[in-house]
């Protein structure tokens, strides 16, 4: 009676799996083998024309001063964004933690809000806002007496403006993942706080902040790994512009891959990504690691 | 006396920062029904002068916005079966043994670490070598599985007691049939936030249409309004109107579902 057929699990596991091998697995094999070639839209189309070079893409990739660019340029996005991100949905995190009623519920759908509504729409609608001669922005400034400010038009800012508004974009799903930590943390541990007469803020440095440690570590992790995949902001607001101040790694893969069509230097510069990528996420392991011993 | 400046301070605060999120928003909304020219006058005026739907009516008279509304939605449709999917996956790893089992599932998670920057040349390569590139199907398939989404919902399947399936095997019920009769009912609440996220996700959707879309007949909403963003660059009251398309849809949908998404990350297991 209580026979299973072996068959059975495999016929729910089977179509994501094979999907997966498909679209996941096979093309990670697929990307290897081709950023050893010079593949490109004529080698697409015939395939005795790829050429294996070895190397030669890697070589070219660390002479390429616009890839540097790109790397640069990610890097100073998840060391400014990464931090903000975190402070900024802990805190407002912290601040509707403070009370339950009407009005927090709503703020706390205020404040994730962004994080669904379509990075396109969002990039398009904040472009506007940045515009220097026509924006809300500047006229605001303008009103205070304030100079305009080149948001999009000047390298190191237009790096700032698509900082900005991609954490307030990414404040909303943190704050969700801390207010649920916050919520576990048991009551007990506060009163016993306030048996030793402990004050407010030195509750939040024992008790808050040590029990948020693994909502932080997971907040780092995704926030670190999205980040470094910085794309849909500078492709859309600005091109990599101005003067590729806004270039980073995925869109530098993206123009290569899909503008140039040289697949094959486009694939070894997404396993450098990768790596990239693996190391931050190794970093962060390790130092949790060490953190809790 | 200083508990109530207290909750002054944190509710003023709270007021501030939400006006200053919702900012775009509310200058999205407004600006969309403003004329060309109003939208450009400096000093901006805040509720428009004269009400106009023409940008509306433009996007989806003479700039296709209705094809790439019902691209979006095709794309919606399918990524509920991709999740129906993930959803027999997350199933058959909580409460099936079988050979392999481990590290198939190893296999499953791992992809999980794989950006999209590194599978998006050679999936392109992949679908090019099938015939379907600038396809609907090549737009669908390469994200309809999520490994996250097996996860969340294999961990919330593992609390489905085992004695419930097994009677049910007991009475001669097939297996599929308990799954949709039993274990569906039962993980609702896993079910209702990854089809709220699911049908977010793909309403969302750029990257797979960007690349593999060459033909607009087969735009999404947000591919096609990066185009209009390019091709209309100083038309912002349409560029707005764009946006709120985009946009509205999945802000209502929210604010029916919004508290299922904020319980469901009390259940779903991240804390």
């Amino acid at each position: 009676m209580n026979h299973k057929n072996a068959l059975t699990p495999w016929l729910f596991i089977g179509p994501a799996v094979l999907l997966l091998i498909m679209f996941s697995l096979l093309p990670i094999l697929v990307s290897l083998l081709i950023s050893f070639t010079d593949i490109d839209l004529i080698g697409l189309g015939n395939w005795d024309m790829i050429e294996f070079v070895a190397f030669e893409n890697f070589i070219a990739l660390f002479q390429d001063p616009l890839f540097h660019r790109s790397i640069f340029n990610t890097l100073v996005y998840v060391s400014i964004g990464v931090p903000l991100v975190i402070v900024c949905s802990l805190s407002v995190a912290l601040m509707l933690n403070y009370m339950s009623n009407k009005l927090f519920s709503f703020f706390r759908v205020l404040f994730y809000v962004p994080s669904i509504t379509n990075i396109v729409a969002i990039a398009v609608v904040w472009g506007f806002l940045y515009n220097m001669d026509v924006g809300l922005f500047n006229f605001i400034l303008n009103s205070l007496g304030l100079q305009n400010v080149p948001w999009l038009e000047h390298p190191f800012m237009a790096k700032i403006s698509l900082i900005i508004l991609a954490v307030w974009k990414g404040i909303g799903i943190n704050m969700l993942i801390y207010l649920a930590a916050l919520q576990s943390i048991p009551r007990s541990f506060y009163e016993a706080a306030d048996i030793d007469g402990a004050n407010k803020l030195q509750k939040l440095r024992y008790i808050t902040i040590p029990s948020l440690s693994y909502a932080t570590f997971f907040v780092t992790v995704t926030t670190l790994i999205g980040w470094l995949q910085f794309f849909e902001e500078p492709f859309v607001m600005t091109g990599g512009g101005p003067l590729d101040g806004t270039m980073s790694m995925a869109l530098f893969i993206y123009e290569r891959g899909f503008q140039y069509n040289e697949f094959g230097y486009a694939a070894a510069a997404s396993l450098i990504l990768f790596i990239f990528i693996i190391v931050a996420t190794l970093i962060q392991f390790t130092f949790n690691k060490s953190k809790e011993n | 006396m200083k508990n109530r400046f207290e909750k002054l301070l944190i509710t003023s605060a709270l007021l501030i920062g939400g006006f200053i999120v919702s900012i775009p928003f509310i200058w999205m909304i407004l600006s969309s029904f403003k004329s060309e020219r109003e939208a450009r006058t400096m000093p901006p005026t805040f509720w428009p002068q004269e009400f106009t739907f023409e940008h509306y009516i433009n996007l989806f008279q003479n700039l296709n916005f209705g094809t790439y509304f019902t691209n979006t939605l095709i794309i919606v449709l399918f990524a509920m079966l991709g999740l129906l999917f993930n959803t027999m996956a997350g199933y058959g790893f909580a409460k099936f043994q079988f050979k392999g089992k481990e590290a198939v599932f190893i296999a499953v998670l791992a992809t999980m670490m794989i950006p999209a920057q590194v599978s998006m040349i050679p999936v392109y390569l992949l679908l090019n070598q099938m015939g379907l590139t600038n396809t609907m199907s090549g737009i669908i398939l390469p994200g309809l599985i999520a490994a996250f989404n097996i996860f969340l919902i294999r961990q919330f399947m593992t609390t489905i007691p085992n004695d419930l399936i097994e009677s049910a095997r007991i009475d001669g019920a097939k297996e599929f049939r308990i799954f949709f009769q039993i274990i569906i009912p039962l993980s609702k609440p896993v079910l209702a936030v990854q089809a709220i996220l699911t049908f977010v996700g793909a309403w969302n959707s750029f990257l797979w249409p960007l690349i593999v879309a060459n033909d607009q007949a087969l735009y999404t909403l947000s591919v096609g309004l990066a185009l209009l963003q390019g091709q209309h660059s100083s038309s912002f009251a349409l560029q707005m109107a764009g946006a709120t398309v985009m946009v509205i849809p999945v802000l209502i949908l929210f604010i029916f579902v919004q508290r299922y998404i904020v319980e469901g990350f009390n259940t779903t297991g991240i804390k």
